[in-house]
């Protein structure tokens, strides 16, 4: 039981962190939001003053707006599907006893160590550089043209790179999912009669159901911020120019901080709505 | 119908063998149950019956027919786990329609079935809640209805009553005794408490290391178990066994005389200790005696009124009828 005494000594240790934490999270939001509204151009006159919701008004009705949310969407839409998809199949196969276990689960995970700059420029170069990549060799291997993958196939290479580098993470929370699942039901619904298919849908589907919501709420609140792998490789071009990107070209490219503050407003208020929208399915689905 | 043979059954587990060949007949509509200390290899029969576990070598023929390498879904048996093992997604309704809607059977039918297993386990108000919601003696009796509704050839019980409090145990053991009597299908039933199988069994299995000590009635093997093992399993308090000069008075190796086969007295008699714990369960008491020069402990079952303490001389005097007397291999001589 805590007394009158200990809650606010617990209150007065805690009060350095929450405060840093609130700090750093206020001052910046509050700056974006001041810059939103006004007319601020580093390089061509400084702070020109006020300027309401013009900036807003800009960002909106800029022929980049609706094309750098679609590139957004799909994006994080195919790599969610991607990363669970996997997932659930590697789970499922890394689950099952096998020789050299603890190595291989090291080895898929692996890709999750790599920074997003270093597998981005690895895929960029190694695989998909449409002379000497790997791809483009398999290419002319079977007598095929090789692929231009950052331009002619700009998104899908894109979703492939993150969905590399987050599959890892899909990956491994789906197996302790997999593995807290109690063998008897299994062995029950064997005895009932369910065939293997079955016993995915109706057994291992819906225990799995927990895992694959977290999954989707903490790697939607990621995907959404992805910059690293598309500055590497199309820099934004050949449609890849996600929100996140049309912000940054605001803000250091075009050197307009108020119109890029708008965008960020926007970009927050759009990770607000999913986020309150996944915690409301998340927070049923937990209950359960 | 529901006739189970077991030829030569044997399983290892890599090098471990868990069970030397094994030969068992289960007849139609017998309450059988395997019994014997933990690692005994009785939840692994009950899983090579069940085809959860396939045999090393050996065959099983469940009603003449030959089951060995047939999965467990068309061995026409169920079976009700330790953990219940009911789909927690599921409503109670869904949980025991599962194995017909894996069947295929029409939904009229699944219903009727549903309805007529719910009246017979109390669950009609339960059917639409969730297995988190029941409470333990309800999870068990959903995983019966479960298993009821396939109408199988025999029932497969997991220790399905060790994740029960010890009142509700007794009440779950009368209702699944009362199951078996109004059904009349052979159940086989896997427990290590020698209480569970002394009330439910016809047969009785004792298992150890995977051998079959000895198969029979509980009286049969209460009044004259094959060996010194099975004489100390079954019956509790558990039998004394000593050896030395009072066994070979009586031309053993070994003698054993369980605890309400020795009259105990503060007068005379013919052998003498001092009390140790006196257990006073009211009908009866239980006496633990020491310093005997038979065994470090004595248990003697009186009567409950006996006034003794910690402490006190007295004389036992054993049944001389009702003394087993147990060879060098500790096999009944």
């Amino acid at each position: 039981m805590a007394t009158q005494h200990a809650r606010s000594a617990a209150r007065l240790m805690l009060a350095p962190a929450v405060i840093l934490l609130l700090g750093w999270m206020l001052v910046p939001l509050t700056m974006t939001l001041v810059f939103s509204f006004k007319q601020y151009l580093p390089l061509r006159g400084g702070d020109l003053g006020w300027v309401g919701f013009e900036n807003y008004v800009r960002f909106v009705t800029s022929s980049a707006f609706w094309p750098s949310i679609w590139a957004t969407l799909i994006i994080v839409g195919g790599v969610l599907v991607i990363t669970i998809a996997f997932g659930i199949a590697l789970a499922l196969l890394l689950d099952q006893p096998m020789w050299g276990q603890g190595i291989v689960r090291i080895l898929v995970i692996a890709p999750f160590f790599v920074m997003p700059t270093v597998s981005a420029l690895v895929w960029k170069n190694m695989f998909m550089d449409p002379v000497n990549g790997l791809f483009a060799h398999l290419w002319q291997f079977f007598g095929a043209e090789p692929i231009q993958w950052l331009s002619q196939a700009s998104l899908p290479s894109i979703v492939l790179i993150v969905s590399w580098q987050w599959l890892p993470f899909a990956t491994l929370i789906l197996l302790t999912a997999i593995q807290s699942l109690d063998s008897e039901q299994i062995e029950a619904a064997e005895m009932d009669g369910a065939p293997w298919r079955s016993r995915f849908i109706h057994i291992i589907l819906p225990h799995l159901s927990r895992a694959i919501t977290i999954v989707l709420l903490i790697q939607t609140i990621f995907l959404l911020g992805i910059f690293a792998e598309i500055f590497v490789t199309t820099q934004g071009s050949f449609g890849t120019r996600t929100l996140t990107y049309l912000i940054y070209q605001r803000v250091l490219e075009s050197q307009n901080v108020g119109l890029g503050s708008a965008g960020g407003i926007y970009a927050v208020i759009l990770a607000n709505i999913i986020a309150i929208f996944l915690m409301r399915i998340v927070g049923k689905n937990l209950d359960a | 119908m529901g006739r189970i043979t077991l030829d030569k059954v044997t399983k290892s587990f890599g090098e471990v063998n868990v069970i030397p060949p094994l030969d068992l007949t289960i007849n139609d509509g017998e309450f059988v149950v395997f019994v014997g200390p933990s690692g005994c290899g009785k939840s692994t029969l009950l899983r090579l019956i069940a085809g959860l576990e396939d045999v090393t070598s050996g065959q099983i023929r469940i009603d003449g027919e030959d089951a060995t390498r047939m999965p467990p879904a068309q061995r026409r048996l169920a079976m009700v786990f330790q953990s219940y093992a009911l789909y927690p997604h599921m409503s109670v309704r869904k949980n025991i329609a599962f194995p017909m809607k894996m069947a295929g059977l029409p939904e009229d039918e699944q219903k009727r079935r549903i309805d007529s297993a719910a009246k017979a386990l109390n669950l009609t108000d339960y059917l639409d809640r969730r297995p988190g919601q029941l409470s333990g003696g309800q999870r068990q009796r959903v995983a019966i209805g479960r298993a009821i509704v396939r109408e199988p050839s025999a029932f497969l019980f997991d220790e399905p009553l060790s994740n029960l409090d010890a009142a509700l145990r007794v009440g779950m053991r009368l209702e699944i005794m009362e199951l078996h009597k109004r059904l009349a299908t052979t159940m086989i039933y896997v427990t290590h408490d020698q209480v569970e199988a002394m009330t439910m069994a016809d047969k009785i299995v004792v298992l150890r290391a995977g051998n079959i000590e000895q198969v029979g009635s509980p009286l049969e093997l209460y009044r004259e178990p094959r060996n010194e093992f099975v004489a100390g399993f079954i019956g509790s308090p558990k039998m004394n066994i000593f050896g030395g000069n009072p066994a070979q008075q009586h031309g053993a190796a070994k003698i054993g005389v369980r605890p309400e086969h020795i009259a105990a007295s503060t007068e005379t008699g013919t052998w003498e200790g001092v009390v140790g714990v006196a257990e006073h369960l009211g009908s009866d008491t239980f006496l633990h005696v020491h310093e005997t020069g038979l065994a470090e402990t004595v248990t003697v079952r009186v009567d409950g009124e006996l006034p003794v303490k910690h402490g006190d001389r007295i004389f036992l005097t054993p049944e001389a009828d009702k003394i087993h007397r147990f060879n060098e291999q500790g096999l009944r001589a």
